[in-house]
């Protein structure tokens, strides 16, 4: 039987259960965040309500001001075992941006050859630590704007609370870029989803 | 480290891993039915949302510092027109006759005799420029001034060990901050605006100027104010904004 041949764990349980927890936490912050972009547009559009989280601007506020707990905590933890197990260093190092840019347009003529699932190719690898970096300069910069007083030190750093707002929402631009590309690429390349369930990979008999 | 597991991995362990699996799939499974139960059952995520609200209440106050002042900028800074916010439009703005006004003290107070504008005129001003954080993520810059709120405390002998200072004001709006904020020492009864008397549109007779909070827990129009250990509530507090909602 297949189901008996070895498998290969290629996805520790630390980090799928981060993956998860933070697929719906970044759910939502973002669409929480996007409700409370609309109570004072930086730009001269509105999200629409329908794909907007907590139905008026203090259900917003209470739902990101609740989700920002779980997505921190989660945060801290992946990325606590990814520097600590050498997690990071073993699935993302090393990257060049030629290589990276060398695998997009390779990805993008369909050419990406993706058959060892447990090496992530350069754009994985990109693609992956933007991710990790934004949703980073995410925490920091709600910080400046969540208490523009209490870390008053450091929004002397990442710019004061008006420049923070709007990293804020590039920051996040950012991730529901990324979000979306990654979604395809499974979409296109659909047996890399069970592996962020079981963590596992048949070998080739 | 995997390779030697894989060695030891005999058929019955993948057999029984195999299951363990199924059997964490379906707690997963009843989780998400869990989820699905609250996400539709309103009351019970308002409760969850209202009770993250309270921590967050508590984990505001712990980052919060007595000393910790917010910025001051320069007046060529300020915000013009600074714009005018409340729960009704500006045509509505509620006109206070200064002459008959007092400021009304209650609660745990030594002594709460009311006073009179002149009154609060001839105490020891400062004045501040800062930015006014709204809710709403809007900022601007003003200037302020007027009584430093902990001496007025002090004059009135309010109970500063008490937790809260509440506000009644004239357009119904009511309020309510922490002690420790109302001791801040940029916490003010201001009593102008820029260099002149505060407008109606700012808060005429008085409003309260607290740069380490968001707009909305600066009350204007204050008529009454109070020292209690019963949470007061606000306006907009009661209605599902954080209570605490310093910046």
């Amino acid at each position: 039987m297949a189901a008996d041949q070895p498998a290969m764990l290629i996805h520790p349980l630390v980090v799928r259960v981060a993956h998860w927890v933070n697929v719906l936490a970044v759910l939502i912050m973002i669409t929480s965040g996007w409700q409370i972009y609309n109570a004072s547009p930086l730009f001269g559009f509105e999200f629409p309500p329908a794909i907007t989280l907590g139905g008026w601007l203090a259900g917003a506020l209470q739902w990101h001001f609740a989700g920002m707990w779980l997505f921190a905590l989660n945060g801290l933890v992946y990325l606590a075992y990814g520097i600590a197990s050498g997690h990071f260093r073993r699935k993302l190092l090393p990257i060049s941006p030629s290589a990276v840019l060398h695998d997009i347009r390779q990805a993008l003529r369909g050419r990406l050859a993706h058959d060892d699932l447990s090496v992530y190719n350069a754009a994985q690898r990109g693609a992956y630590l933007a991710l990790i970096v934004a949703l980073v300069v995410m925490v920091l910069t709600g910080l400046v704007i969540w208490k523009p007083v209490q870390f008053y030190w450091l929004g002397q750093w990442i710019g004061d609370y008006e420049a923070a707002r709007y990293i804020h929402f590039f920051a996040m631009a950012a991730i529901a870029f990324i979000v979306v590309v990654h979604v395809i690429m499974v979409v296109l390349v659909p047996r890399t989803f069970p592996t962020m369930v079981t963590g596992r990979i048949r070998r080739a008999s | 480290m995997n390779e030697k597991f894989e060695l030891l991995r005999t058929p019955s362990i993948a057999n029984l891993e195999r299951r363990l699996f199924l059997k964490r799939g379906l707690s997963l499974g009843a989780l998400a039915l869990l989820a699905g139960c609250d996400l539709t059952d309103q009351e019970s995520v308002q409760r969850v949302l209202m009770a993250m609200s309270r921590w967050n209440d508590g984990a505001q106050q712990w980052l919060f510092s007595p000393q910790r002042l917010a910025p001051e900028f320069p007046e060529s800074r300020i915000t013009r027109p600074f714009p005018f916010n409340a729960y009704y439009s500006e045509d509505e703005v509620v006109e206070v006759d200064g002459s008959s006004y007092k400021l009304e003290l209650a609660g745990m107070i030594r002594e709460r005799k009311p006073w009179t504008l002149a009154e609060l005129y001839a105490l020891p001003q400062v004045s501040q420029v800062t930015r006014h954080i709204c809710v709403e993520g809007w900022s601007a810059i003003g200037k302020w001034s007027g009584v430093r709120f902990s001496d007025f405390l002090a004059r009135i002998g309010a109970d500063t060990s008490a937790k809260y200072v509440g506000f009644q004001c004239a357009d119904d709006y009511y309020g309510s901050i922490d002690m420790a904020t109302a001791l801040h020492p940029q916490t003010i009864i201001a009593l102008r605006y820029g260099d002149e008397i505060l407008p109606p549109k700012y808060g005429y007779p008085m409003k309260l100027r607290i740069p380490t909070k968001l707009g909305f827990k600066n009350p204007k129009h204050i008529t009454a104010m109070f020292v209690t250990n019963e949470y007061p509530g606000g306006y907009w507090e009661d209605k599902g904004y954080n209570w605490f909602s310093g910046s």
